[in-house]
């Protein structure tokens, strides 16, 4: 049933996703020149309006579903390890240091002629340093201090690394504009090589928090219940936070900082259908990818021809969600 | 062969010397109780036997030096029951009692058949059938101890650690949870280790008692032999009095120390 919703629920935003813009494709023959592209046969469109669809709406759906799947695994996953309802995939300064890295590109860059490419890449980079750095002091504190240490190291890692995207900024003011926009996250420059950079990690990191369904399980008892069941808890704690956050910082390379979806979709998930992450990840994926082609629509046509910042959508319905879920799970102890 | 063996077992933590040469056995179907004040190392000598801490001095295992244990072959073979354990609310507790089986698995694994027979076994004995598909949130303080005891039993390991079975259960619930362990273990065969604070419950239901105090052993028997005015008044600083009923023996904490015939 739950599965069944689920899938339904991404079927409709896919195709929801593709079949809504400016030019009117119907949607038999949508569906017809998706396969046909795929198994190389002719497609049934004209040349532009096959070129609308092939070019541009179907890759920005595809990327869409690649991201919002991965945030939200990768935030369920960090809720799990962390043991902390309120992780989300930037915990560990993912952020800041996509936010650094990107900034830096902007600044020093963007005369170059590369910034388009560097960016991302900038971006992946960053992130990938931040988080190292907060793994790194949170390990410091040694393995007794626990999910807490590390998620202390986050947060200064990332108010570190974003006093020094401040500073740049503040160096070179005509980079606001760029930097802003990335900030707040966008699939408007989607083509399929976006969708290339990103859906090697995606699905790999997939595979990987999947395979730690059950472990993620026994983690929620307790690191002591844990190693008592036989379970290595820094070797799960350390793989699940690498494929996080490798898919994570992917994911800011090519779309920015989407914020919210990696709390909002694997919350609803839990409040509906209980939190085993045996189902919770999976689900996540589905749900994920779903909900964020559905934000992308929104924030394509609610101010069309003009486009709104896909985080400024997640977030417009994410911080009503999550008075929400705090009011409900609000549990007698 | 014992369950259970230590040899000059010690446990220093932040530079201090929790649990000092503690030397002791547990034999197969034994019930074993570690009793002695707040701060005595109960709980610390609990923990360096299921390897959750680093000890100097040697456990054995059935026979086996359990350093040398993989964890997975230790948790076959011990099963932790810890004082609060940390409850998932949102999970069902079929699927809690299902992680004692984690021992069994491989890395990437997934149950099997017989993982769930074993779950299906201690949901039964411990009479959770009917509450399987609920959230853990939603249970009683007693259903959750039985929960909890579930997913220990689900792991089949012959010896069980129970770190304060009754800590913060009524009189009625504690002497429900430590009728259960006795029956579990008659029926299984567990050897069981357990810390308790309760004097009276661990002398009647513990064969025998560890006393500890500062982390040294200073007294090992039957409740008879440990559970005397002296050694209670030296080592809890109570004045107590011991009254041996027909059905067990009890530890009366008395004021002023003028009542009592001792025991």
């Amino acid at each position: 049933m739950r599965w069944v919703a689920a899938a339904v629920f991404l079927a409709a935003a896919l195709l929801t996703g593709v079949l809504v813009g400016p030019v009117d494709l119907g949607a038999l023959a949508v569906v017809h020149a998706t396969f046909a592209h795929i198994f190389g046969l002719h497609s049934p469109l004209s040349g532009s309006d096959d070129a609308i669809l092939w070019q541009l709406r179907l890759p920005r759906v595809v990327l869409g579903a690649l991201v919002g799947g991965t945030l939200a695994a990768a935030g369920a996953a960090y809720q799990g390890v962390f043991r902390n309802p309120l992780a989300d995939p930037y915990l560990l300064g993912a952020a800041a240091g996509a936010g650094l890295g990107a900034t830096l590109v902007a600044a020093y860059a963007r005369n170059s002629g590369l910034s388009g490419d560097l960016l991302p890449l900038a971006a992946f980079a960053g992130a990938g340093v931040a988080v190292v750095a907060a793994y790194v002091l949170g390990r410091s504190a040694g393995a007794a201090a626990g999910p807490a240490a590390l998620v202390l190291a986050g947060v200064t890692v990332a108010s570190f690394f974003t006093a020094m995207q401040i500073f740049v900024q503040q160096q070179h003011v005509d980079t606001v504009q760029q930097v802003y926009s990335w900030l707040l996250g966008r699939l408007s420059t989607a083509g399929w090589r976006e969708v290339g950079i990103i859906a090697p990690y995606a699905f790999a990191s997939w595979l990987i928090l999947l395979g730690h369904r059950r472990l993620l399980d026994v983690l929620a008892v307790g690191d002591d219940e844990a190693a008592a069941l036989g379970v290595n808890v820094g070797r799960v704690r350390l793989l699940v936070v690498v494929a996080a956050t490798i898919a994570t910082a992917a994911a800011v390379a090519v779309a920015g900082l989407i914020a919210f979806v990696g709390i909002i979709v694997p919350h609803t998930i839990r409040l509906l259908f209980g939190g085993s992450y045996r189902q919770l990840l999976p689900l996540s994926v589905i749900v994920g990818a779903g909900f964020l082609v559905f934000a992308d629509v929104i924030a394509r046509t609610i101010m069309s021809p003009a486009e709104l910042p896909i985080g400024v959508v997640t977030a417009f319905f994410g911080a009503p969600f999550f008075a929400v879920v705090l009011r409900t799970t609000r549990r007698p102890a | 062969m014992s369950a259970l063996a230590l040899d000059s077992v010690s446990v220093t933590l932040g530079g201090a010397r929790i649990v000092e040469s503690l030397g002791a056995a547990v034999e197969p179907g034994e019930w074993v109780a570690l009793i002695g004040p707040n701060g005595a190392g109960k709980t610390t000598a609990l923990r360096a036997v299921a390897g959750l801490v680093g000890y100097d001095g040697a456990v054995t295992i059935l026979g086996d030096d359990a350093a040398a244990l993989s964890r997975r072959d230790r948790a076959r073979v011990l099963a932790l029951v810890p004082q609060v354990p940390l409850i998932p609310g949102d999970i069902s507790v079929r699927e809690y009692v299902l992680l004692g089986r984690t021992p069994y698995l491989t890395y990437f694994g997934s149950e099997r058949r017989r993982d769930h027979d074993a779950v299906d076994a201690a949901l039964e004995q411990l009479d959770l059938l009917a509450l399987e598909h609920r959230r853990l949130d939603t249970l009683s303080g007693g259903e959750r101890q039985r929960a909890t005891l579930a997913r220990a039993l689900a792991q089949d390991a012959p010896i069980l650690l129970l770190d304060e079975p009754t800590a913060a259960l009524d009189v009625g619930r504690q002497q429900q949870v430590l009728e259960l362990v006795d029956s579990l273990r008659t029926q299984r065969g567990l050897t069981v280790l357990s810390t308790m604070h309760d004097l009276t419950l661990a002398g009647q239901y513990a064969d025998r008692l560890l006393l500890l105090d500062g982390g040294l052993l200073v007294a090992a028997g039957a409740a008879r032999d440990v559970l005397t005015r002296s050694l209670i008044s030296e080592h809890y600083g109570a004045e107590v009095a011991l009254v041996d009923t027909e059905t067990g023996f009890v530890v009366v904490p008395v004021r002023g120390g003028t009542i009592g015939n001792g025991a």
